[in-house]
């Protein structure tokens, strides 16, 4: 394959469309109690706002977006919250994930249930975006360092 | 023998599609209100799942609260589809310090 070469177009229209993606991605994730969407949607679409700065302007310049050693611990960090929430109510006298033992004090049962929906698709949002971005970047070879990366980081 | 062996396979096959076929005859037809999930479960998910959780999608209250099990072995696929490509990618490179070299 060719060298893409640089596209001014390109680069500002990512530059304008990033951050849309990211509030319309956490949008998604916060608005899933009203309307459509979740952790699942949200994460994959906060991967995509940074998968589509890897692609435009490589791995150099948007390492300072999310640096690509970070995909695997974001994987780990949003299982590991499901898992805490699912945990800590087993804690304090619940069953596994029942949110209504949540140790949150002012939330009445059903609010204490609403909140637990939200910490979960955040976690579940962390790990797919992780996930995705990990696996982004190591099909791309990110971690091979200059190998594999042109002379200005860009992937061949 | 190759021959017979594919005939037969063919042949199981045809059989297999058709149990399959006859039992589908049994389930309850898609939409149909007098159904065994028509009238047990779905009906106190649409029923209670506002008074539960205070949520208005009731998607999002299935998939968070009643089917949380089940979202959380969705993350563990997604997770572990991730560390399956990291280890696949990643730990069997050649010339790596961390990496077993073959």
């Amino acid at each position: 394959m060719t060298v893409p070469r640089e596209s001014l177009i390109v680069q500002v229209v990512t530059r304008l469309m990033v951050p849309m993606i990211q509030i319309f991605a956490f949008y998604v994730i916060f608005h899933g109690h009203y309307s459509p969407g979740g952790g699942f949607q949200g994460g994959a679409l906060l991967a995509g706002s940074v998968l589509v700065q890897r692609v435009v302007f490589g791995l150099q310049r948007s390492e300072a977006a999310f640096a690509y050693r970070l995909g695997v611990p974001f994987g780990v960090l949003g299982a590991l919250i499901y898992f805490l929430i699912g945990i800590v109510p087993q804690l304090s006298g619940g069953n596994f994930l029942d949110y209504d033992e949540l140790p949150i004090p002012g939330l009445g049962a059903v609010m204490l249930r609403n909140t637990g929906i939200l910490l979960i698709e955040i976690g579940v949002a962390f790990a797919v975006m992780g996930v995705l971005i990990s696996i982004f970047d190591q099909l791309a070879g990110a971690d091979e360092g200059d190998d594999s990366t042109s002379e200005n980081g860009r992937w061949t | 023998m190759r021959r017979l062996r594919r005939t037969l396979v063919k042949l199981l096959l045809a059989l297999v599609g058709v149990v399959m076929l006859y039992a589908g005859t049994g389930l309850p037809i898609p939409g149909d209100p007098t159904s065994p999930t028509a009238t047990h479960v779905s009906d106190t998910y649409i029923e209670e799942a506002y008074k539960d959780t205070k949520t208005d999608n009731i998607v999002t209250v299935v998939l968070g609260d009643y089917r949380s099990f089940d979202t959380f072995g969705e993350v563990l696929v997604v997770f572990t589809a991730g560390m399956a490509c990291y280890f696949v990618l990643v730990g069997h490179r050649p010339n790596r310090p961390g990496g077993t070299s073959t």
